[in-house]
């Protein structure tokens, strides 16, 4: 009896990231064959369009998971990372606009179209090193990583924390919007970047990139929830959820909690970085109307209806509200907004736990993970 | 942090001064011009179990937030064992050096196992790298059972400490202190709104613990008080009102006094 209670406390523990891991390989095994090898003509062929899009909503996912480790499993709650992914989409940005090279409508082989249009002579000493994809790759965690780390140690060494460092947080966002909104700062203004042409060489617009692309999301999704998985079930991990439940009692403990929040909250930004950086060549476009705000307390209220505090949750919810979000926004588009104000109400007073709490609640009520698993 | 050697020192201290954990002298606190402590004087010794009484607004939670520092004082010295000044030290410093607070409301990581909580309070490096790789070796494990044992939670070890009761709280937290092998234990109140069987159990728990660990339990409860304590100081007005036996201080006329006079 003893064996079969652990053998289900392991399963209810485990069968989310089993499943998880499952549906994320089939993904990525199936889209590019139904891509490539399913014919045209057949009803099951992917459009490219269809391939982007899933790739979108991994990114998504991307995002959905490093604001669930931080929201999740450290209480801090960010109404801004939408600014971190932001930035490592504009520095993926910078090195897709310096690769469209001699092929612009102006056809400097140096400065992007936008520079010339301002008519500016050289290039800003911010974009030098941007040729190199290796040096983009560097800045797209370098720059993200260095303000979470500025930002997040100022906030914690003074102990802001609760609605207060939400508040700031959407402060961060609005801030860099309205700076990237500018001409003169020499990010394209409120064009932001587009027109990419190809990256390390491939064109954006072959299939091949288009799948090389798609399966490079679909693993640093796979290693993002890896690595948060690890963080989470380490002692450090137990630590940061101490510091959610309980935050004096640790420090009492002797642990220097604003370290902890402070290494997660850089950890969970360089993850938001990393899926801006494989959203934008994907997309093909990056402007400021990334930075606003409203993006951002989008990226919780996907955590909240996915479920926060399992990783998977937040991922199943990116996907899911996003789906909604493109069947509406071409269905009914003006109601899309309503629908998910609704959504998160709904999930809020009937589903505490999102839709993955609701389901493993469900599963283990009629015992479902028991007779699969014998 | 070394202790300068003019420090001043009373005469009637100086003899014991070898076996003294905790040092406070002249310590004054004041909160918009109220003054919660009053040049506060009180030596704890090593191994000692010291009960605090005294009414509301004494000082005695103020006290324990200057030794933990959570309060600086505004005057006065403050000094753990012979090299440790504590008004230059932070909260985790402090924590660190070997002092453990429990608080008046039980405060578990109720999320948390009560096995987790225990390994979550051990001593050792508490930064963030060594966490993230840390893994429980043999003696820890051993560690972490030998305080279930003591707190008398073995049996509950798997369980959330959220559903334990209140005094199984209690318990939890005094073994989340034991786990951080503090040379002094600092307890606020530790048997209020506990069962009497509850309270005898926590009455023993901490008999046990003095003389391998020096105790400092603030606690209303007189009966409570008579059942442990060898040494009772009594606080009124952040100052010391009486120091002695339990018998000693409830015939003391200025504690007779300040109690019935309330």
């Amino acid at each position: 009896m003893e064996a079969l209670k652990n053998l289900q406390v392991a399963l209810r523990r485990e069968a989310g990231p089993t499943l998880f891991l499952l549906v994320l390989g089939a993904v990525g095994v199936l889209v590019p064959l139904l891509y490539f090898i399913v014919p045209e003509t057949s009803a099951f062929h992917l459009s490219g369009y269809t391939v982007t899009l899933i790739a979108k909503y991994m990114s998504y996912a991307i995002l959905a998971m490093a604001v669930d480790l931080i929201w999740g499993y450290c209480g801090i709650l960010s109404l801004g990372h939408g600014a971190f992914f932001a930035l490592g989409g504009y520095a993926m940005g910078m090195y897709l606009m310096r690769a469209i090279g001699s092929r612009g409508v102006y056809g400097d082989p140096v400065l992007p179209d936008f520079m010339v249009f301002l008519n500016w002579k050289e290039l800003p000493w911010f974009w030098y090193g941007f040729e190199h994809l290796w040096f983009a790759l560097l800045m797209v965690l370098a720059v993200p990583g260095l303000l979470a780390l500025v930002f997040g140690y100022l906030a914690f060494r003074s102990r802001v924390s609760g609605v207060y460092l939400s508040i700031i947080t959407q402060a961060l966002t609005y801030a860099l919007m309205l700076a990237f909104f500018r001409n003169d700062m020499g990010f394209g203004g409120n064009n932001g970047f587009t027109d990419f042409k190809d990256i390390a060489g491939f064109s954006l617009q072959s299939p091949g990139t288009r799948v090389v692309l798609f399966l490079c999301t679909v693993l640093v999704l796979g290693a993002s929830y890896l690595l948060c998985r690890f963080v989470v079930s380490s002692r450090a991990g137990r630590v940061i959820q101490a510091v959610r439940d309980a935050e004096n009692r640790a420090r009492f403990l002797g642990y220097r909690v604003e370290y902890y929040k402070l290494w997660v909250w850089v950890l969970s930004a360089l993850l938001a970085a990393l899926a801006g950086a494989l959203y934008v060549p994907q997309i093909g476009i990056i402007n400021p109307s990334e930075f606003s705000p409203a993006n951002s307390i989008e990226i919780v209220i996907w955590v909240a209806i996915g479920g926060r505090g399992t990783l998977y949750g937040a991922a199943a919810g990116a996907v899911f509200v996003n789906y909604a979000k493109t069947f509406f926004t071409a269905a009914l588009p003006s109601f899309w907004l309503y629908a998910l104000g609704t959504l998160f109400i709904v999930v809020t007073l009937f589903l505490p736990r999102g839709i993955v709490g609701a389901l493993t609640a469900a599963a283990g009520r009629s015992g479902w993970r028991r007779r699969t698993a014998l | 942090m070394i202790a300068p050697l003019d420090t001043p020192v009373t005469a009637g201290v100086q003899k014991a001064i070898q076996g003294m954990v905790l040092y406070l002298e002249g310590i004054t606190v004041r909160f918009d011009g109220f003054k919660a402590l009053d040049a506060l004087t009180l030596y704890i010794e090593i191994g000692e179990l010291r009960c605090i009484i005294g009414p509301n607004g004494a000082g005695k939670t103020t006290m324990m937030d200057v030794i933990t520092g959570k309060t600086r004082p505004d005057s006065g010295t403050a000094w753990f064992g012979q090299s440790i000044d504590l008004l230059a030290c932070s909260e985790p410093q402090i924590a660190q050096a070997g002092i453990g607070r429990k608080f008046q409301k039980p405060t578990v990581f109720e999320q948390h196992t009560v096995f987790e909580n225990l390994e979550l309070a051990m001593a050792g490096n508490k930064s963030v790298w060594r966490a993230l790789f840390a893994r429980i070796g043999p003696d820890q494990r051993e560690k972490i059972e030998a305080s279930l044992e003591m707190i008398g939670l073995k049996d509950r070890r798997g369980d959330r400490a959220g559903a334990l009761s209140h005094g199984q709280k209690q318990w939890l937290e005094i073994g989340m202190l034991l786990m951080q092998e503090p040379q002094l234990l600092l307890i606020d109140e530790p048997v209020a709104g506990m069962t009497p069987h509850e309270t005898e159990r926590t009455a023993e728990l901490l008999v046990s613990l003095a003389g391998r660990h020096s105790v400092v339990v603030v606690e209303h409860d007189m009966d409570f008080v008579r059942s442990i304590a060898r040494r009772v100081t009594v606080l009124h007005e952040g100052r010391v009102l009486s120091e002695g036996t339990i018998d000693e201080v409830q015939n003391d006329p200025k504690v007779i006094e300040v109690y019935l006079g309330q």
